[in-house]
């Protein structure tokens, strides 16, 4: 799904319900107050709970950033990676982990919550998003191989593009 | 790499400006930032020194508009650009869909363009990707001082593949739109290739 070689990360109606469903559970489970989700060049994927508040795509830009910078981090002492990160505020703390190797989750919690219940939940979480990417990226590669017969792009126009602009 | 989003109909793309140290790279998203639409851009990010030098990178989300219902959205990156943050670049050129090299048109300043352009090409190819391949056109800034090279010398070092290029002012703007348009539009038609449209 996110090898140099694909030309871009497809989402669909019935993964995005499906991991959807998984992160407003983990947020009831967990008692945090928002979840989302990030691929590692920092597009948002999917996000629940109080997020009217949040400027969510900077959020997104900014984890990834993170990631990224912590991940250049572990290969310099050796390491493939470092899979969880977490920040802690006065109030509200950060639980950012990757997911499959691919995909970033973000749990905003407070008092209400605790790292323990967090960390146990987002490793249940962890293997159910995995199992959905793992089939997302099967299906992309399907797609792909078709021709993304139901693109909207195939048909798009110089004009659709100048009018973009105007 | 472009995120395209069939359940919220969006597609995401993500453009690097690319150039050795000042040579305008953040004030080119600074321009588009003030004059865009509030409704159309997010909130900038510039994750800078003291001294205002970008130290990882600026971030700015436009959305153009809708193209066959789906909102189309473009994340504007910097990198920074001295020559010592050379880890940090490497991180923001990730999954990057188009480029826009960022020439200092100042004489004095010809040899660190042309070693931020190698450096681009190394980076690229250590992940997996190909300058020529890409989306990416080259803006000349700088173009209103006195002491500035010739677009001809420019061309000739800098652009040898021929891919678009714009002369640019980006403390006064201009250019920096036109700039802004080729690299979104050769992206959009990549897309449309990768769909198997003609």
């Amino acid at each position: 799904m996110l090898g140099p070689h694909q030309s871009s990360f497809v989402m669909y109606d019935e993964e995005f319900k499906r991991i959807t469903a998984v992160i407003e559970k983990l947020l009831r489970e967990s008692n945090s107050k928002v979840i989302f989700l990030v691929d590692k060049n920092g597009q948002l994927i999917a996000g629940c709970g109080e997020t009217e508040h949040l400027d969510t795509t900077s959020l997104a830009s900014l984890t990834a950033g993170n990631i990224a910078a912590t991940g250049g981090l572990a290969k310099l002492i050796g390491e493939k990676e470092f899979s969880i990160l977490f920040h802690e505020g006065e109030k509200d703390n950060i639980h950012i982990s990757i997911v499959g190797q691919r995909v970033i989750l973000v749990v905003i919690f407070d008092q209400r919550s605790s790292l323990g219940l967090v960390r146990l939940r987002v490793k249940k979480a962890s293997d159910e998003l995995g199992a959905i990417f793992d089939q997302l990226s099967k299906k992309a590669e399907e797609a792909e191989q078709g021709g993304h017969a139901d693109s909207p792009f195939a048909e798009i126009t110089d004009d659709d593009i100048d009018n973009l602009f105007s | 790499m472009s995120f395209i989003n069939y359940a919220s109909r969006e597609i995401n793309c993500k453009i690097v400006y690319y150039g050795p140290g000042l040579c305008g790279k953040t004030t080119n998203l600074q321009f588009v930032y003030q004059k865009t639409a509030p409704e159309a851009k997010g909130k900038m990010i510039s994750l800078a020194t003291e001294t205002e030098r970008t130290l990882f990178f600026d971030f700015l989300p436009l959305a153009l508009g809708e193209i066959r219902g789906f909102k189309t959205r473009f994340h504007l990156y910097t990198v920074p650009g001295q020559v010592f943050y050379d880890a940090s670049r490497k991180l923001i050129l990730k999954g990057v869909d188009g480029v826009v090299f960022v020439a200092d048109s100042q004489e004095e300043r010809f040899d660190a363009n042309i070693e931020s352009l190698e450096n681009l090409k190394v980076n690229l190819e250590e992940q997996g990707y190909e300058l020529e391949k890409l989306p990416f056109v080259i803006q000349y800034n700088k173009r209103d001082l006195p002491n500035v090279s010739s677009v001809e010398e420019l061309n000739e070092l800098l652009n040898p593949w021929g891919v678009p290029e714009f002369e640019a002012c980006a403390t006064t703007g201009e250019g920096v739109f036109e700039t802004l348009k080729a690299v979104a539009k050769q992206i959009l038609l990549e897309l449309k290739k990768g769909a198997g449209g003609r």
